[in-house]
């Protein structure tokens, strides 16, 4: 029915199965759609937020789909930058899944405002001084960006390529694509360091707050640095689970087991600059401020020590050691499991970053602040994974996303023919 | 009376040692500056009190309980070394929160916040409050809005202005009659309604007034933690998490030590050692 979309020489399953799995990943789509209108015309009521309260589920989602989205810049930064060629056969499928995680992390922040009709305001009456407006500025070009390394993907569909015009400028747009790829990896280094800044720069806030460089405080380079690191691994995740639902090889192992490489001697890095964080703040900063590194994993029913452990240990060093061993990074199942608590440690910075933050108490006669989020903002939260899925699944089908498709299924697909 | 070439720096004591807890401070505050309110005020995290009046104890049990009441408005932080950089003002993304560096009043402008909420999860606090809802009064109660001040829409966050709309009126009259205005001229709410008159309000800066006279802020940096400026020199006068360094407008007086030490975080042996300290002229021990 779409056999004429369908990449040449590229198998794809029935356009009808194709079809009923998008209408369910829909359907859960319009149940965010909904939501979100909900908060649109009925406001932040919806929500379970409070006073106490003001970050919430949703801030941490658009924090955690910012990071893991890193591996667009980073990959792009290998490749077109450093020339690590062999990222040619993944920087496409980063390019969609930064897309995917950069255009959900700017329809979140259209929902979390109170007065999205405002939302110019960051913009105009911009404040130099906040951190925000950092994050509201380099956010919105490198989606710019972003969106103009996507469109070469775009243009290489088999009719769309079949235009001379179209076919002239993805070739054109590939030739300069260093020059995006160089300002991706400026802004982005500027908008993931601002979202770190964010918390960091709250002085009246101990659990967030930290000593740095200048104007920038220690958090504005462990988050650019955790989302370089950590970034490549949600790719890597991705394409996993895409090899999974689609029952095919696209990515070679050689650049597989590249990326997982350079991300687990990044996650090493960064791991060991956390440690020295976590030490500095726990030791010199907070207690310098009246507070001990109890105050903030007890006398609460989810915020523990295990959280700071799991982050850093089981999240962050392990993962690190296992992609930088090459036995372990290059054996299939230990590389996935490195992968997957790579993603959960990021996530759970973020969280951390974003949601403890609010739940700790600050003044002494007050109480922990724990939170429950209402349907309306698990359903919001839950959209951009349900988009992401629809457009994952729509530029598989009917883009080149995956130059070593072909070449990885000959034999599987000649077997098939023949038997 | 109050300068007005000046730089002000407007500020407040509280007396806990006199606060009853009555409340009149937060219906004043609400009235004067037409705060709505929720139908259902069960859950006080989301209902808005520009002035919220805490109650603590001393943790000990019966007969040696000790309950006392704490009034906290917006403190008008003056941030690290009093620059004017309140921990909400430096992270407000469209300037919507202002620092006044001839008032030392930290404004709220209501119709160019877009709801955010950065401020919130930055002031230590709790004085800012969002708007969940549509503003709404039962009715007939809309004819007694007070014209002075403009009611805030859903969606963004408001907060205590120390009553500006006073002070503009008060600055208005002087200006008119080429006088200056008087100390009780500019006088918020709260502090006229307390009945106990453990509210006093006036200009920090001038000697004149009974907030400085009680307060005597030490306008050097305090030698122990140069973040803080404007420590009272009064051993009885204490600011909430002044530790941080965001330097707040609001003091508080107690003749009780438990009270003092309620007012910030100190780790085991610090409170010994500070509570004697009062500023860069003060003597040690």
């Amino acid at each position: 029915m779409d056999d004429a979309l369908i990449p040449e020489g590229a198998k794809r399953c029935a356009f009808p199965i194709f079809m009923i799995g998008i209408v369910i990943v829909g359907a859960v789509l319009l149940w965010g759609v909904y939501a979100m209108f909900l908060c649109w015309f009925k406001g932040l009521n919806q929500t379970n937020m409070n006073d106490y309260y003001g970050f919430a589920l949703w801030i941490w989602a658009d924090l955690a789909v910012i990071a893991v989205g890193g591996g667009a810049f980073f990959t792009g930064l290998l490749k077109y930058i450093f020339k690590v060629d062999e990222l040619k056969n993944i920087i496409n499928f980063a390019v969609i899944i930064g897309f995917i995680c950069y255009s959900s992390a700017l329809l979140i922040l259209a929902i979390d405002i109170g007065q999205p009709l405002r939302g110019w305001f960051i913009f105009w009456h911009a404040n130099v001084h906040s951190m925000l407006t950092e994050v509201a500025y380099c956010l919105s070009c490198y989606f710019a960006v972003l969106t103009i390394e996507f469109i070469p993907n775009i243009l290489e569909n088999r009719q769309a390529n079949k235009v001379p015009f179209f076919h002239h400028l993805a070739h054109n747009m590939h030739e300069v694509m260093a020059v995006f790829a160089a300002t991706g990896a400026f802004l982005s280094f500027f908008h993931q360091g601002s979202l770190g800044g964010v918390a960091g720069v709250m002085f009246g806030r101990p659990f967030a707050y930290r000593e740095g460089l200048l104007i920038w405080p220690w958090t504005f380079f462990l988050f650019t640095w955790s989302a370089a690191a950590f970034g490549p691994c949600f790719t890597l995740l991705v394409t996993k689970i895409t090899e999974r639902i689609t029952g095919k090889k696209l990515v070679g192992d050689k650049t597989i087991n590249l990326l997982a490489k350079i991300s687990g001697w990044m996650i090493t890095t960064y791991i060991i600059a956390k440690i020295i964080d976590t030490i500095y703040w726990a030791f010199v900063t907070a207690p310098s401020m009246g507070f001990k590194l109890s105050h903030f994993y007890s006398n609460n029913g989810l915020y523990g020590y295990w959280m700071l452990i799991t982050e850093v240990i089981l999240c962050g060093v392990v993962p690190g050691l296992l992609l930088i061993n090459k036995s372990t990074r290059e054996n299939p199942t230990t590389r996935t499991i490195a992968i997957i608590l790579g993603v959960i440690g990021v996530c759970l910075n973020r969280w951390v970053m974003v949601l403890q933050i609010m739940a700790v108490p600050v003044m002494s006669f007050d109480t922990w602040a724990l939170y429950i989020p209402s349907w309306q903002e698990v359903a919001t939260t839950i959209l951009p994974v349900a988009y992401g899925i629809i457009l994952i699944a729509v530029a598989y089908r009917y883009l080149p996303v995956f130059p070593q498709e072909l070449e990885l299924n000959e034999s599987a697909d000649a077997a098939a023919q023949n038997g | 009376m109050i300068e007005n070439k000046k730089v002000h720096k407007f500020g407040m004591v509280v007396d806990l040692d006199k606060c009853t807890g009555c409340g009149a401070c937060m219906v004043s505050c609400m009235s004067e500056n037409n705060v709505p309110f929720k139908e259902d005020e069960s859950n006080k995290k989301d209902s808005i009190t520009w002035m919220r009046v805490y109650k603590l104890t001393n943790g000990k049990s019966f007969p040696e309980t000790e309950i006392v009441y704490l009034p906290r408005p917006c403190q008008h932080c003056g941030g690290i070394g009093d620059h004017g950089h309140s921990p909400c003002v430096s992270v407000c993304p469209a300037t919507a929160t202002d620092y006044g560096y001839d008032t030392g009043i930290v404004s709220q402008i209501y119709t160019r916040c877009f709801g955010c909420r950065y401020c919130m999860g930055a002031c230590p606090y709790h004085a800012r409050y969002f708007n969940w809802w549509d503003p709404k009064w039962p009715k007939g109660m809309e004819n007694y809005l007070s014209p002075n001040v403009s009611p805030r829409m859903r969606g963004v966050v408001e907060k205590c202005s120390f009553c500006y709309h006073r002070y503009q009126l008060a600055r208005e009259q002087a200006m008119i009659e080429d006088r200056e205005i008087e100390e009780m001229e500019y006088q918020t709410a709260c502090t006229t309604a307390c009945p106990a008159g453990a509210i006093v309000f006036g200009d920090l800066n001038n000697p004149a007034h009974k907030v400085h006279q009680i307060v005597k802020p030490d306008p050097h940096p305090d030698p122990m933690n140069h973040k803080v400026v404007g420590k009272s020199r009064n051993p009885k006068v204490f600011r909430l998490l002044e530790r941080l360094g965001t330097n707040p407008k609001v003091y508080y007086m107690s003749d009780r030590e438990w009270v003092r030490k309620a007012g910030d975080n100190y780790l085991k042996g610090e409170w010994e050692n500070v509570k004697t300290h009062h500023g860069a002229s003060s003597s040690h021990g």
